[in-house]
């Protein structure tokens, strides 16, 4: 017999909202309640992004992510550069160094077959830049108007090839936060692009894979404790996360957070914060304070623009993200709801 | 960035700061009229900024706050309709009516859309002639221009499947009901930038003459509210009450003339009820009779008189600068975004909002 479901989340939410895919509170709260107790293990647990695998004397890292992005092209990439970078990069986020992925394609009923060329093209080159292979995979098709065009899973696995413990847990008090670059780019980008809005100079997404800054880090032997790419929720919600996850208290500038000028003018147009917008070429590391300038040398090696900085520290005391706001004051940093919606007035 | 960092420098705001604690030696308390301020405010710290005789209360002035639970709700009735193309800006979406908001009813089915300017759906009712387009006007006189103008040009052009849902409101009215209420604590306003750029502030000045208080139109940004803050303490101490206007770079007396005009042209002053507060006499704008085709609570047949609102809630006495968003026993417990009980939490720029997203209260 079917015992009554007892789900906070369907009695509070009887349909899924959007917001619930917004990378907010809504979303955290889906996971917590329904996914986690559901599939309960230490390695889910971990809450990172991705799993860490023993199998005998191999260390994996194992993920996986859906792409459902509108438009399915945009200044910077499209939905397949985003699908393997995406991927790529969370495998990345564990230290690991990428080696296969798979993906499951659902294409809609009338897509158009040249679109699909390009998309699978940019998915081949992605791969090939990345240096991992796309081993298997599988298609549907659906109805139209039941798709919006293309949705790309893709599966990833790494081999982590050293003994740090990359993840929320190794957070230490007096780490520096690192952030490998201006923010806010992709998402702008890709709002700007669906929404028809248009800017002076046409913004950019900073879709990027990262498997090469980060082993580059691992072998000149910089004490990484944690990665995290700034992706949906943008960079407030990955230190929350954080924070919540070491149970530490994070302190931040928001002085030091670079952010284009053409991306805060869209920001202030609209009523936006950048720190939550989405990010796909961006992270944070938290590393020993006598690496940062070693680490800021290895990012800033790799990433165009060369804007890689401290942006904070780990407090000894005390939990959740503080930031020091440009007149000199603290405040909370809090998560939202789900995505940022742009204002009247 | 130009315009933004000048404005954001904490050295020039560390400035206005100790000037203001230099030539305040008494308490007195101001109110910031409108919910960008308020926001300002908390988000950048600025009160924590300013000598402790100083109380910085925050004002009616969030146009998605207090729309009234009732608009809300024939809302939600409209954009569940067949054939009706429910527009909206973001902010809106999110906003609970009795029941539901337009995000759970989108999630239901309903053909909701987030647009950035209301001529976006009227562009989509000429896209989509077979269906009913519906916006959702929202706002105080800042968007009254815009919104004048995209039913102006329904009408000119003949877009017959295009309707607005009102619920436009008046910055001066709201502040003399503040100024009438037995309560009143408010002894100087900043008022709303952004509003004045459009009306001017000649509507303002027999407001200071009738309660003998300053007013400063001021802007947004960190450093011209420390600089409103200023000019209107100094106006205190002094013992003076004028309009002074610390927004000189948008604001000028007679404001947008044009774009009053078309308000005009469109819109008349109606009673209006605001969510928290309760009826304020011509305090909003509804269609002229010219436009009245253009009116969706006349063109669908909605009933719906269920609105409720939870009691102990203290928006009401907060957007009056009675009381502060953490003295409400509701506050972090029982009402926060995900689940608003009142005015002041239901939009971002709402002062409970704002004390939510970026304080730590004890």
């Amino acid at each position: 017999m079917n015992k009554p479901d007892s789900c906070p989340i369907s009695k509070e939410y009887p349909q899924i909202l959007v917001a619930h895919g917004g990378g907010g509170k809504l979303m955290h709260e889906l996971i917590e309640k329904m996914f986690i107790p559901t599939f309960q293990n230490p390695l889910l647990e971990s809450r990172h992004d991705g799993a860490i695998l023993e199998l005998g004397n191999t260390k994996l890292a194992f993920t996986t992510d859906s792409y459902v992005v509108d438009p399915l092209f945009f200044p910077g990439g499209n939905i397949g550069t985003l699908a393997i970078n995406g991927t790529v990069n969370d495998l990345a986020m564990c230290g690991a160094r990428p080696m296969y992925l798979s993906t499951g394609i659902i294409l809609e009923e009338g897509l158009e077959t040249n679109k699909l060329r390009s998309i699978i093209k940019s998915m081949g080159q992605a791969a090939e830049t990345a240096g991992v292979k796309l081993v298997t995979g599988d298609t549907k098709v659906v109805d139209r108007g039941k798709g919006d065009g293309v949705f790309i899973n893709t599966t990833g696995i790494g081999i982590i090839e050293h003994n740090l413990q990359i993840c929320p847990a190794s957070v230490r008090p007096g780490d520096a936060i690192i952030l490998s670059g201006d923010i806010g780019r992709h998402g702008v980008a890709i709002m700007a692009k669906r929404e028809g809005l248009s800017f002076e100079t046409t913004i950019e997404s900073d879709c990027t894979s990262l498997e090469k800054v980060v082993l580059e880090m691992l072998e000149a032997n910089i004490q990484i404790h944690c990665l995290r790419d700034l992706t949906r929720g943008g960079l407030a919600t990955s230190l929350i996360e954080i924070a919540e996850a070491a149970d530490v208290s994070i302190q931040i500038e928001e002085n030091a957070i670079p952010v284009l000028e053409e991306v805060q003018g869209a920001c202030e147009i609209l009523g936006l914060d950048p720190i939550y917008i989405a990010n796909e070429g961006r992270f944070v590391c938290f590393v020993p304070p006598s690496q940062i300038d070693q680490t800021l040398q290895i990012i800033d090696s790799h990433m165009l623009g060369g804007q890689a900085c401290v942006i904070g520290t780990v407090l000894e005391t005390g939990t959740g993200v503080k930031m020091k706001s440009c007149l000199g004051v603290n405040r909370i940093v809090n998560m939202l709801s789900g995505e940022q919606l742009p204002r009247i007035c | 960035m130009k315009f933004i960092d000048e404005y954001r420098d904490g050295e020039a705001a560390q400035k206005y700061a100790q000037a203001i604690a230099n030539i305040t030696d008494q308490p007195w308390t101001i109110m910031e009229v409108c919910g960008g301020q308020t926001h300002a405010i908390v988000k950048f710290g600025i009160d924590e900024l300013l000598p402790s005789e100083i109380t910085l209360v925050h004002g009616p002035g969030c146009p998605v706050c207090v729309t009234p639970i009732e608009l809300i709700d024939k809302s939600l009735e409209i954009a569940s309709l067949p054939d009706v193309i429910f527009c909206s800006f973001g902010d809106m979406l999110r906003v609970p009516g009795t029941y539901k908001d337009l995000l759970s009813v989108k999630a239901k089915g309903a053909d909701i859309r987030m647009v950035y300017s209301p001529m976006d759906a009227l562009e989509m009712a000429k896209k989509y002639p077979q269906k009913e387009v519906v916006f959702f006007a929202v706002g105080f006189e800042t968007t009254a221009p815009a919104n004048a103008m995209t039913v102006h040009q329904a009408y000119k052009q003949k877009i017959e499947n295009f309707s607005v849902l009102v619920s436009h409101v008046l910055v001066p009215p709201a502040m003399k009901d503040v100024l009438c209420s037995p309560n009143n604590q408010v002894q100087g306003f900043l008022a709303a930038g952004h509003v004045c750029t459009i009306m001017g502030y000649r509507e303002y000045e027999p407001l200071v003459e009738e309660y003998k208080i300053p007013i400063v139109v001021t802007g947004f940004e960190p450093v011209d509210i420390l600089q409103g803050i200023y000019m209107c303490i100094k106006q205190l101490q002094e013992k003076r009450y004028e309009l002074e206007n610390q927004y000189t770079r948008f604001v000028h007396r007679e404001g947008n003339t044009l774009a009053q005009n078309l308000i005009k042209e469109v819109f008349q002053v109606v009673p209006r009820k605001w969510r928290g507060m309760g009826e304020i006499p011509q305090s909003g704008l509804n269609l002229q009779d010219k436009y009245a085709q253009f009116d969706a609570l006349k063109r669908f047949d909605i009933n719906c008189n269920y609105a409720q609102e939870e009691t102990k809630c203290i928006s009401g006495l907060i957007l009056k600068g009675v009381q502060k968003p953490d003295q409400c026993p509701l506050f972090k417990n029982h009402c926060t975004p995900e689940h608003p009980l009142g005015a002041t939490m239901v939009s971002s720029e709402g002062a409970c909002a704002a004390y939510y997203q970026y304080r730590k209260t004890t």
